[in-house]
């Protein structure tokens, strides 16, 4: 039953956990806790990282259903298990937490001074609410680590947040929070109505149209505020700008994915009739999204939150992708949300390369950095293209799939999305030029040093897969191929019995 | 006759006349020993409480079933709990008296007498017994003024609680003409006997019982006790008498007038939905720490009497179930409140936890996890007891309540959130001064538990599961 012969997705889930616990039990002077800190949170994830490569080796990519898979008793006489699996939808996810992690140690090494420790625990505690978010098979255990996210995070952006982290740490604690509370209950009456939380179980479970909508919109609330759908983003540009590097990567790089895929894991197969209905409304929003906050980008005065809105414009295309539902928008709003992943976590990287150094992050401030650090203009400007989805980059192939899906249902909607691109290309340009090039007007910029060799470490990793994913898609499509299909014919198979009935 | 099955209630009375007689005969100062002899004799109570037989006692006056084995457990650790955490506060504050421990012993057995109690003399008397008890520890520090006040302020609003309780019991008496539980349940049989005097008798009861639990709209005397009395005394009430006095109310309202469930439902919910929103609004502006604990307490009665709204075997289960969480966890919290002291004084605002994560790291991370447990944040145990209600409250349709529950939890979120972030997020006001060991304890078997239940929920599930079996027969 479990391709890798051990509990994989346990220990995967669960390493970060002990590494957090050693890391508590460490001694001494201040120091050198803080440095054993960060090589025991090293390790920890590198760690985590390597064993979960089992994953991306023996995923069978043919099969749609859920492998790897553990269950263990936990409230059993209420129907719940502790069950674990993966499936194309997650699978590479679970990696690209796994990803992430070492490298946002890595990033904070110099740029975390002050409680070193308490900041590696609540990094290794994101990581095992992270893996186990995309691993869990039963909805408990799912809004468990869902909401468990919140913990870590807001400790990270408060403690070590920017001059607004109070206000950005409540805000995204309070908004995320108000969103999920009504998940919960819609869990609680999907529970009530089938007597379990299982997830492949709920599959089977057919709930009546007029129930959907609302379970649906109950879903919405906490989904939509996680992705975030305007107008439910307001959150994100706070949290983004208050938060250290790290912090942002993570945010970018996972938490926003956990929206998109509670989209793809629940409303799409749970609740097929409400997800056709509302699909007008989500393109709206999408197209919204898309074209209004790429224009707010183009107005920003501060780097980080330039990207944060860009964020939201990319998981506009992702929504709007998913709300196709077909094959290929639903790969492509996949594809999307892992180039995403990479690329944005990268750009919040960059943007820190330079905080670290002038401790700024407004663009004026800067100017002909190009010229001053030339291989950090170089990966800088990688990650813009793939930004702005060149071919051949990582941003490419999925808001190709995304657009052409989106023609097949409607030419207006796609017209929006490619609008979103054009705009994308502009802005992310605009701030490119406006930080590499020009001239040098701020003499103390002279002074700066090139990447260091660490920081050439970080953003390896994320040229190579920014590259690989823009040159080879159908290594990482062929991993999802065979569950979104599935997930394609189950849809419209639910939808077409509908039909029979009602004639 | 079966007295073996109150050999618990026994044993615990005998022991706090035995622990009178060690306090007053020595000339010397005897509250450790006392208050030692306490704990002792509240782990003997809880051995023989769990090893009870079934069955009923003195003229079906008592029972003991699952239901009293699970209230009584929970009671008694909570008790100790509250000894523990007292013994070296008072000794600070010169409160080192051994009357203390004596008074939570017999506040102890009324608490036991109240949960097993199977007629309505017997649930007076008990109740008296504990309410007596606390108003003198309420005003424990007589020379302060503000103890002396909540002392007296309990007196009065428990008093006419009391009055309250009394009078519905003489209406339920009158009008079915018994007061043994199991004979109201049976006269109850046919709800249409059910009359409009036994019902403005059973509102009066619920009032009464509403007043012990500091449910809205009886919940005025809370803050102001709760801010008054020593601290270790609030950790006290917080814990053990919230326990005792739900348990009671499930066993009124799920034994005698169980099949009155039409009526009484709709009482439970409107007092739930008003405790949840006035405990979520009205912490929100509180600066000291106790004061905003009160509110917060009151706020979790609402939670647990959206299980009892339920009114089904599955809101028993969930209610039961939030109160051993809430005991456990409110145990742990209250030990950082009596561990608050800053060069030797007692300090109580909400920023005197200014900056504690970087002086007391271990403390600062504790308090952060029950701040997040209240809140309802999973993996924390917390999380588990309001999923409980919540489900019964949908189970039974109940949404409003559901819906107006949770997003008051959100809400409450915002000042349990707020002392994390005083203490992780705020600069240092000065480090507080070590804590005792006793407090330590209490902190850490507490923060264990509210942070490892979520490993192995099913235990504690499955007593309660049987807890409710026994009391709904």
């Amino acid at each position: 039953m479990n391709a890798a012969g051990f509990p994989l997705l346990s220990l995967l889930t669960f390493l970060p956990l002990a590494g957090a616990v050693f890391i508590l039990t460490l001694k001494g002077e201040d120091k050198v806790v803080a440095d054993n800190a960060r090589w025991a949170a090293l390790w920890t994830s590198l760690i985590v990282f390597a064993l979960s490569l089992i994953l991306w080796f023996r995923f069978d990519k043919t099969d749609p259903g859920f492998q790897f898979v553990e269950r263990l008793d936990w409230l059993t006489d209420f129907g719940i298990t502790y069950h674990m699996g993966v499936d194309g939808i997650s699978v590479l996810f679970v990696l690209l937490s796994t990803l992430l992690t070492p490298i946002c140690v890595l990033a904070s090494w110099d740029a975390i001074q002050t409680r070193v420790r308490e900041y590696m625990v609540a990094f290794l505690v994101l990581e095992t609410m992270m893996v186990g978010m995309f691993a869990a098979l039963d909805f408990i255990v799912f809004y468990v680590f869902f909401e468990g996210v919140l913990i870590p995070m807001f400790l990270i952006i408060g403690v070590w947040g920017g001059k607004r982290r109070v206000y950005a740490s409540f805000k995204f604690f309070l908004y995320t929070l108000l969103g999920s509370v009504l998940m919960l209950l819609a869990i609680l009456l999907l529970w009530y109505r089938a007597g379990t939380t299982d997830i492949p179980a709920l599959f089977q479970h057919a709930i009546p149209p007029a129930v959907q909508t609302w379970i649906f919109l109950a879903f919405f609330a906490s989904f939509a505020v996680k992705v975030p759908m305007w107008p439910f983003h307001t959150w994100l540009p706070d949290a983004h700008v208050e938060a250290p590097t790290a912090g942002s990567v993570i945010l970018a790089g996972v938490l926003l994915k956990m929206g998109a895929y509670g989209f793809l894991r629940f409303s799409l197969p749970l609740l097929p009739h409400a997800s056709a209905d509302f699909a007008p409304a989500i393109y709206v929003l999408s197209i919204v999204a898309v074209v209004y906050t790429s224009l707010v980008a183009l107005a920003q005065e501060d780097m980080k939150k330039l990207i944060a809105y860009s964020s939201v414009a990319h998981m506009g295309i992702v929504t709007l992708g998913i709300f196709t539902f077909n094959v290929q928008g639903l790969s492509g709003a996949l594809f999307t949300m892992l180039s995403h992943g990479v690329v944005s976590g990268a750009l919040f990287l960059c943007v820190g390369v330079l905080y670290d150094r002038v401790h700024s992050r407004e663009i004026a401030r800067y100017g002909g950095v190009a010229k001053i650090m030339p291989s950090y203009a170089l990966v800088f400007m990688l990650f813009t293209m793939a930004s702005v989805a060149l071919p051949g980059l990582a941003g490419f192939p999925g808001e190709l799939l995304v657009i052409v899906a989106a023609w097949k249902g409607n030419p207006t909607v796609a017209f929006g999305a490619a609008l979103g691109m054009i705009l994308g290309a502009a802005y992310m340009l605009y701030l490119y030029k406006r930080v590499a090039f020009g001239r040098i007007t701020k003499d103390d910029l002279r002074g700066l040093l090139d990447m260091s060799p660490r920081e050439h470490l970080v953003f390896a990793p994320l040229i190579l897969l920014a590259i690989w994913m823009g040159v080879s898609p159908q290594t990482f499509l062929s991993f999802f191929e065979a569950s979104v299909t599935a997930l394609v014919v189950r849809h419209e198979a639910a939808l077409g019995a509908a039909r029979l009935a009602g004639m | 006759m079966n007295w073996t099955l109150a050999l618990p209630e026994l044993v615990l009375a005998l022991s706090g006349l035995a622990i009178l007689g060690i306090g007053v005969l020595p000339k010397r100062n005897t509250h450790f020993a006392c208050a030692m002899a306490a704990v002792g004799a509240f782990l003997l109570a809880a051995a023989l409480a769990i090893g009870a037989p079934e069955g009923s006692a003195f003229g079906g006056q008592i029972v003991s079933d699952a239901f009293t084995r699970f209230a009584k457990v929970l009671i008694l650790i909570g008790a100790a709990a509250g000894v523990v955490l007292s013994l070296d506060y008072n000794a600070r504050e010169g409160l080192d008296r051994f009357e203390y421990p004596v008074l939570l012993v017999f506040a102890t057995l009324g608490m036991m007498v109240m949960v097993s109690a199977n007629d309505l003399m017997a649930l007076y008397v008990g109740l008296e017994l504990l309410s007596l008890s606390l108003y003198v520890v309420a005003a424990f520090n007589r020379d302060d003024e503000r103890s002396a006040e909540a002392g007296l302020k309990y007196f009065v609003l428990g008093a006419l609680a009391s009055g309250l309780l009394l009078y519905g019991s003489s209406l339920t008496y009158g009008f079915t003409g018994t007061t043994n539980f199991d004979r109201i349940a049976d006269a109850l049989s046919d709800p249409s006997k059910a009359s409009a005097g036994l019902v403005v008798g059973m509102v009066f009861v619920i009032v009464g019982l509403a007043f012990k639990v500091s449910a809205v709209p009886f919940h005025m005397w809370t803050p102001d006790v709760y801010e008054g009395a020593p601290t270790p005394v609030t950790a006290f009430f917080a814990a053990a008498p919230k326990v005792a006095a739900i348990g009671l109310f499930a066993r009124v309202l799920g034994g005698p007038f169980g099949d009155l469930a039409g009526q009484w439902q709709q009482v439970i919910v409107l007092i739930s939905l008003l405790s949840m929103v006035l405990g979520a609004f009205a912490a929100i502006g509180q600066s000291n720490i106790k004061r905003l604990m009160a509110y917060s307490s009151i706020g979790h009665v609402g939670y647990a009497l959206v299980g009892l709204a339920a009114a089904s075997e599955a809101g028993m289960r969930g209610l039961l179930v939030y109160m051993a969480i809430y005991l456990l966890m409110n145990l742990g919290a209250f030990a950082v409140l009596v561990a608050m002291r800053r060069q030797g004084r007692a300090v109580e605002r909400v920023e005197d936890l200014a900056g504690l994560a970087r002086t007391d790291l271990s403390m600062a991370v504790w308090m952060a996890i029950f701040m997040f447990s209240m809140a309802g944040i999973p993996p924390l145990a917390g999380f588990f007891g309001k999923m409980f209600v919540f489900k019964a409250a949908i189970d039974a349709g109940l949404w409003t309540l559901a819906i107006v529950g949770v997003l008051s939890s959100v809400v409450s979120a915002f000042y349990y959130l707020r002392i994390v972030k005083v203490m992780f997020f705020d600069e240092t006001a000065g480090a507080l001064d070590p804590r005792p060991a006793s407090v330590s304890f209490v902190m850490t078997a507490s923060g264990v538990f509210t942070t490892l239940f979520f490993l192995y929920p099913a235990p504690l599930v499955a007593a309660a599961q049987a807890a409710v079996a026994a009391l709904l027969g």
